[in-house]
């Protein structure tokens, strides 16, 4: 879920006009995009790279590491499944609102083929100075910077305003992980947490989270018995109960998902929980200090 | 998408064949008592789309149709849980024996279906599972292998069900076949009633649709309880905007879900109160103007902030959207800017040019500036 440079990317959906923007974006950043698929326009040549009518056929001649989609809800499932069939390894889901009947689907689908999904309703992975698969500003100087703050959002847009703070605060990035808005995601907060422990290059780590779910009490759990200093900020304090805020995944509901179960198991593992987003980089700015 | 019990019943179990007694919705005490009159002795049911029913005085019996107009006149009209009572659903008596829980939905944490069975029926789930946990069982169900009476069966072993064992089984396989087909993120069976003859009968029905399947399930969107709203909401609904009233002062435009819960909860933290929630992010980056003009429609608004980091959405594009409206409308109330990202120098080159305002550059000092403005 951390991209690097050289890993080969195929975008599903290449030809539309998000698609062939981002891909286009993706490329001058230094993304390896080798391939892209539209059922509909197999053989031609797109931005450069050749378009299969599926991954599966894709990856016969083109082998890919990570796959992104750019591909509409109804027709997400059908799409993702094929990355998985094609046996790519990392399969980035942009699409927001498939059928939650779909990502269960593909979340069963994906287990048993060990594919890991990130997302579905990411903005993606950027990995500043290598790369980026997504639809974040990962060619933006003033919002990403090469250096050793690891960053994990539910958010595009907060991780973005995140990473922009941090930049500015010269905290340069390892890696940015959007795991993304949606309830049932493929990679959790904990998932992420866990890779960026793991990786070398990381020294500190800002995680972004939201109300709703489970996910960051999980990751406390993990983060409890880090080294690494962590700095969070969690959305949706000042949010109504039983209101889905934009986001599918961030609803308090039944009394659950609530912000002050998240502020006090992150707190009791050792996480500085801030008040505003700003402060993150301000947190951990002191840690280098 | 949420159905009330008439709906859940006449939509989603019956035309897959799980069992439910004889019923008529109706809207007045005469209804009320013709429908006795045809069903015989019946149970009156406030059709609303809150639980606790029963407890709020919204259940009651009736043997004859005198008694039905008579209690129909008490339940109808009666507000349970914010919701005004405006039908009841007439329903066959049942004889019950025993009472059980059934439910099929979607377990976030292991991203995979879940049927739970408890021979506490009637009761909240959530209290059975902290007082008897040993009378609930569950079953995290692989989705690529299914579930059917089979699994149902060998799930129910050990907890005595003697007769009711088939009936329940069988209904738990039709419960996981609707979740399945029609797209649901729960439904729920409080009480399965065994009954005295050996039956198993669903006395009530609890369904809530996944809204990302509203186009696949036309059906029950057509069914569903429409959500409470106000004007503004509905507006912003029509829009294709998500936008939720607030009762506060400091009106907020901003892109993204996380951005936007966000500046709601900057806005708190320096004292202030957000008058909405409303995100134009995703694809909806292009409505910055329609916008802006259901914030300024709030009368509650003394001042506004525009929060933009754009991703995926340009902030040029939204910035140009809100220039035009503001134009247009030409509001009195000070706005406060913050844009960064995707876009930046046109965006804020367009606000300082057209509307002859500096933008800040931290979000923090923006909304600071906005709530102070608000007091």
């Amino acid at each position: 879920m951390i991209y690097r440079s050289g890993q080969r990317v195929l975008v599903q959906g290449i030809t539309g006009k998000q698609g062939t923007f981002w891909a286009q974006k993706m490329m001058e950043t230094g993304t390896k995009v080798v391939a892209g698929v539209n059922p509909k326009r197999a053989g031609e040549t797109h931005l450069g790279v050749p378009v299969y009518g599926t991954a599966v056929e894709a990856t016969k001649s083109t082998p890919c590491d990570v796959s992104v989609i750019f591909v509409p809800p109804v027709l997400a499932r059908d799409a993702i499944v094929d990355a998985i069939d094609a046996g790519i390894a990392t399969v980035v889901v942009l699409t927001e609102h498939i059928p939650a009947q779909h990502v269960l689907e593909i979340h069963a689908r994906a287990k048993r083929a060990g594919c890991r999904i990130v997302g579905p309703n990411t903005a993606g992975i950027v990995t500043p100075g290598e790369g980026f698969v997504g639809i974040m500003p990962g060619h933006n100087p003033n919002i990403f910077q090469p250096g050793h703050v690891g960053v994990i959002s539910r958010s595009g847009s907060l991780g973005t305003l995140i990473c922009l703070n941090l930049t500015r605060a010269k905290l340069g990035q390892s890696a940015f992980i959007g795991i993304g808005g949606d309830p049932m995601i493929g990679t959790t907060t904990r998932d992420a947490l866990e890779a960026l422990d793991r990786d070398d290059r990381t020294h500190a780590i800002a995680m972004v989270g939201e109300i709703g779910g489970t996910m960051e009490e999980a990751a406390a759990e993990y983060a409890a018995g880090m080294k690494k200093p962590i700095a969070a900020f969690i959305a949706g304090r000042s949010s109504p109960p039983d209101k889905k805020m934009g986001h599918a995944g961030a609803i308090v509901t039944g009394g659950k998902g609530g912000y002050a179960s998240k502020r006090e198991a992150l707190e009791r593992a050792g996480v500085k929980v801030v008040d505003t987003p700003h402060e993150i980089a301000l947190a951990l700015a002191d840690v280098y200090a | 998408m949420k159905l009330e019990e008439h709906a859940a019943k006449a939509v989603v179990l019956r035309p897959a064949g799980a069992p439910v007694g004889n019923s008529r919705l109706c809207a007045t005490p005469e209804e009320v008592a013709d429908a006795v009159r045809e069903i015989g002795p019946s149970v009156v049911k406030a059709q609303v789309p809150t639980g606790k029913r029963g407890k709020a005085g919204g259940i009651k019996g009736a043997d004859t149709p005198e008694e039905g107009a008579e209690v129909a006149r008490k339940i109808l009209g009666m507000t349970i849980g914010g919701d005004v009572v405006e039908r009841v659903l007439v329903e066959e008596k049942a004889e019950i024996a025993r009472e059980f829980y059934a439910a099929v939905l979607i377990d976030v944490v292991n991203r995979s279906p879940l049927v739970l069975f408890s021979t506490e029926g009637g009761m909240d789930i959530e209290e059975v599972a902290a007082e008897r946990p040993d009378a609930i069982r569950r079953h995290v169900v692989d989705v690529l292998e299914g579930f059917g009476e089979a699994e149902a069966r060998a799930m129910l072993k050990g907890l005595g069900l003697g007769a009711a064992e088939d009936g329940v089984a069988k209904l738990l396989a039709q419960l996981y076949a609707i979740f399945r087909e029609r797209d649901a993120e729960l439904v729920e069976i409080n009480p399965l009633a065994e009954l005295k003859d050996g039956r198993v009968m669903a006395l009530d029905c609890k369904f809530v649709g996944d809204d990302a399947s509203r186009d696949r399930q036309p059906e029950i969107a057509a069914a569903a309880t429409p959500d409470r709203q106000t004007e503004l909401e509905k507006r912003g609904a029509e829009a294709g905007l998500k936008f939720i009233q607030l009762d506060g002062n400091v009106g907020l435009l901003a892109n993204g879900a996380g951005l936007t819960m966000t500046t709601m909860d900057v806005v708190n933290h320096f004292g202030g109160r957000p008058a909405n929630f409303l995100e134009i992010g995703g694809e909806a980056y292009t409505k910055a103007e329609i916008a802006l003009d259901l914030v300024l429609s709030n009368p509650g608004v003394k001042s506004l902030v525009v929060n933009f980091c754009g991703a995926f959405a340009r902030t040029d594009v939204m910035a140009e959207g809100v220039v035009k409206a503001w134009e247009a409308l030409k509001p009195d109330v000070p706005v406060f800017f913050s844009i960064h990202g995707t876009g930046e120098d046109e965006a804020v080159e367009l606000v300082r040019s057209r509307l002859g305002i500096e933008p800040y550059d931290l979000m923090e000092d923006a909304v600071k500036a906005a709530v102070e403005a608000a007091q």
